[in-house]
């Protein structure tokens, strides 16, 4: 704990605290057009005009300090100093929505009423004009008795001001308010409303964009059609759009492993070197272009305000399964990764609905499974169109996504029947305005994912890559048995053989399903290291890519109960780390874990079994 | 008439909620996004493909979601405003 000032930044969801934040700090905390992004405490620095440091926190967003949700619940303790090993803050930024005044005014004189030292941020005045409000701050602050500085967060409009007023708030002593409506819930919305009113100087009428927008994204048939169709194209476009990419990164890597091969006299460290970093780790990498598509449409959903209206399509869906459209939105975050999901279950307030939707969030395909469908994708499933340009790659892409929620369904379903009965909460949520969003916050959002992308192929993924390629590499074969057999690694893939060969398993898998609970990658990076360990003196196995070696080894049956085996397990210790810490305990972790290995067992050998009496081995 | 019952994009103000018919922290949502008796109210959009789907509405400036069974227990009133709001503001 520092001995900084410390200013807390709080308000309505979706205000624009974050975006507030970012800009004074310089953090990159993540944005999203709906309520409930920002799910715990984020603290940052900030320095006043005259350079004196403090310590700035960004909290969730919440309508009043009395919460109805865990996250909620963070930021009322945090502002009334309840938080465990956390100061009070000595100042507040109360962050208001311009375009809708009355509402957030209602929460600041809440605030406001505390008697911290307080700034209004009267932030999105560009969406205020473009809903055709023209606000006057200086009444506003007249009229709270604070003072009020106009901003636009995302445009970093307002900061010095902001500033500047910081310093004057830091110096000066605290006003105590005067008002005492504060107590009174029916009276501070009354004096809210009169500030509002107040404070906005002219009202134009303007185009209603959002609702005119929602009428078809909303449209009972049309807006679920859309839905289904937007996964769709998001899953086609992982394949198609990424090809050209992919196969340049592709040559890279071939070229590298080239360059390893021509500078390195043959031996322990060209081996090291070629099969466990470049083949294993290089054959992860180019699933580059593919995780950055996927977030493109996952950041595109989050800023333009779409997430709110998919829960708002499937909550009559997730209702029948005993959730809330509210659910929807973790589930589709854990799209990009279940551990975000998960976190952003804190924004619903039933317990028991918050467990049921923690437990199926890892039925989401995550993107470190991309990489495992696609090269199983592209090496089992031909690349031709089945019509009207949709190409059966992506296809099945998109029905193993599918196979995803629908199993996320029926096990919520089935969960709400039996460990997590209870009453089903409603759906009560705020739908954002629509926003375009900018491309500069695009690129950097990609480019933020790309490094992070990057970062676990240069850190876990590498690393467990190694330990597997020294596993694998000793003791070393006789001449006629396969090193990747005979190996300890080998050996321990045998043990796990005599489990999983049931549903179709070979050696190949078995030696991958363990290092794959690391991240799920590695189970790429490990099938590419098994084969070019095999393929030691084999020239020619070399040049072919990782694919075409898979079919010359496993067969169609074995490939799609790999497939979903995948869909279901395994749980990587990330996934697990934080189910513990959400659930608070192991209790239901291991539940977690337990049920998803055996769907996936389950699941894995109805698909081998079926392929093979369909006469696909 | 209940808020299920309202036609769309017809202007209308709340007259009276059924506090009993939802959970305390339910109530205490709806009362935070602004619905409260004399609100302006205007149903925008009825969702539901398989089944009955929650209702979009809109309340002061602001657009919310809630469920049948919520909206079910608010009644409202068409018109631009309840009389005596004026007055009183
Ligand atoms: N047009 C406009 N958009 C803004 C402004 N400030 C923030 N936004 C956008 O509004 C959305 C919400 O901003 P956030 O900063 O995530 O809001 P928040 O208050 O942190 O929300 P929660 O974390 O959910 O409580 C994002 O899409 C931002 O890009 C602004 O001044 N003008
Ligand atoms: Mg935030």
């Amino acid at each position: 704990m520092s001995g900084l000032p410390l200013v807390a930044l709080v308000g309505n969801p979706n205000a624009g605290k974050s975006a507030l934040f970012n800009a004074l700090t310089g953090a990159r905390q993540k944005l999203g057009n709906y309520p409930g992004v920002t799910v715990e405490r984020k603290a940052g620095r900030l320095a006043l005009s005259d350079g004196r440091p403090v310590e700035l926190v960004d909290l969730p967003g919440t309508y009043s300090l009395d919460p109805t949700s865990p996250d909620e619940q963070v930021t009322r303790d945090v502002i009334l100093g309840k938080q465990e090993g956390e100061r009070r803050p000595d100042a507040l930024v109360i962050v208001v929505d311009a375009s809708n005044l009355d509402n957030h005014l209602r929460f600041a004189i809440e605030l406001i009423a505390l008697g911290l030292p307080t700034i209004v941020a009267l932030n999105m005045v560009d969406l205020a004009t473009r809903d055709g409000l023209e606000l006057d701050a200086n009444i506003l602050s007249r009229e709270l008795g604070v003072p009020v500085v106009s901003t636009v967060a995302v445009r970093k409009r307002g900061l010095d001001h902001l500033r500047q007023e910081l310093d004057g708030l830091m110096n000066g002593a605290p006003r105590p308010y005067t008002g005492d409506a504060a107590h009174d819930f029916d009276k501070v919305r009354g004096e809210a409303q009169r500030i509002a009113r107040a404070a906005i100087v002219r009202e134009t009428p303007s185009r209603r964009l959002t609702a005119a927008v929602d009428r078809v994204l909303l449209h009972p048939v049309a807006g679920f059609i859309i839905l289904l169709a937007l996964l769709f194209v998001m899953f086609q476009a992982v394949f198609s759009w990424a090809s050209a990419p992919a196969d340049m990164l592709e040559g890279w890597v071939t070229a590298l492993g080239e360059a390893v091969t021509n500078t390195l006299p043959p031996g322990i460290v060209h081996d090291f070197l070629l099969q466990g970093v470049v083949g294993g780790v290089g054959a992860v990498i180019v699933f580059l272009p593919q995780i950055l598509i996927l977030f493109f449409f996952i950041l595109m959903l989050e800023a333009t305000g779409y997430m709110a209206r998919a829960a708002f399509i499937m909550d009559a869906l997730m209702a029948r399964v005993g959730l809330s459209g509210r659910a929807f939105i973790p589930l589709l975050s854990s799209f990009a990764c279940a551990v975000p999901g998960i976190m952003a279950t804190r924004t619903i307030s039933d317990p028991k609905d918050r467990l049921t939707t923690i437990l199926i969030a890892p039925l989401m395909t995550c993107s470190a499974r991309l990489p495992v469908y696609g090269l199983i994708i592209s090496a089992f499933i031909p690349a031709r169109t089945v019509g009207w340009g949709v190409g059966l790659q992506g296809l099945v892409m998109f029905l193993l996504y599918v196979f995803g929620i629908v199993g996320a369904l029926v096990a919520a379903w089935a969960l709400r029947l039996t460990v997590t009965k209870g009453q089903s909460s409603g759906f009560l949520m705020e739908m954002p305005k629509y926003q375009w969003p900018r491309p500069q916050d695009l690129l950097i959002g990609l480019w933020q994912r790309a490094v992070i992308f990057l970062k676990r192929a240069g850190t876990i993924i590498l690393f467990t890559n190694i330990v597997l390629w020294v596993l694998m590499s000793f003791p070393k074969a006789p001449d006629g048995v396969r090193q990747s057999e005979y190996s300890i690694a080998g050996r321990i893939a045998g043990g796990i053989n005599v489990l999983v060969e049931p549903i179709g398993f070979n050696r190949d898998i078995s030696l991958a399903l363990l290092p794959s609970m690391a991240a799920r990658e590695v189970a790429v990076s490990a099938i590419a290291t098994v084969y070019a360990i095999d393929a030691e003196d084999d020239v020619e196995a070399l040049d072919k890519g990782l694919g075409e070696r898979l079919q010359g080894r496993w067969s169609l049956a074995t490939a799609l109960a790999f497939l979903a085996w995948f869909v279901f397990a395994p749980q990587c210790i990330s996934t697990i780390a934080v189910t513990r810490r959400e659930t608070a305990g192991w209790k239901w972790t291991g539940f977690m874990v337990g049920y998803l290995f055996v769907l996936a067992y389950v699941a894995a050998g109805l698909t081998y079994w079926t392929a093979t009496a369909l006469g696909l081995a | 008439m209940r808020l299920t019952d309202l036609p769309l994009r017809q202007p209308a103000y709340v007259d009276l909620i059924d506090w009993s018919a939802l959970t305390p922290s339910e109530g205490q949502r709806l009362r935070e996004f602004g619905l409260c008796e004399g609100a302006s109210v205007e149903a925008l959009h009825h969702g539901g493909f398989l089944g009955k789907g929650p209702i979009a509405c809109k309340v002061g400036r602001m657009t919310i979601a809630m469920r049948r069974a919520h909206a079910a227990a608010i009644t409202v009133r068409t018109g631009p405003e309840m009389p005596d709001m004026e007055s009183a503001a």
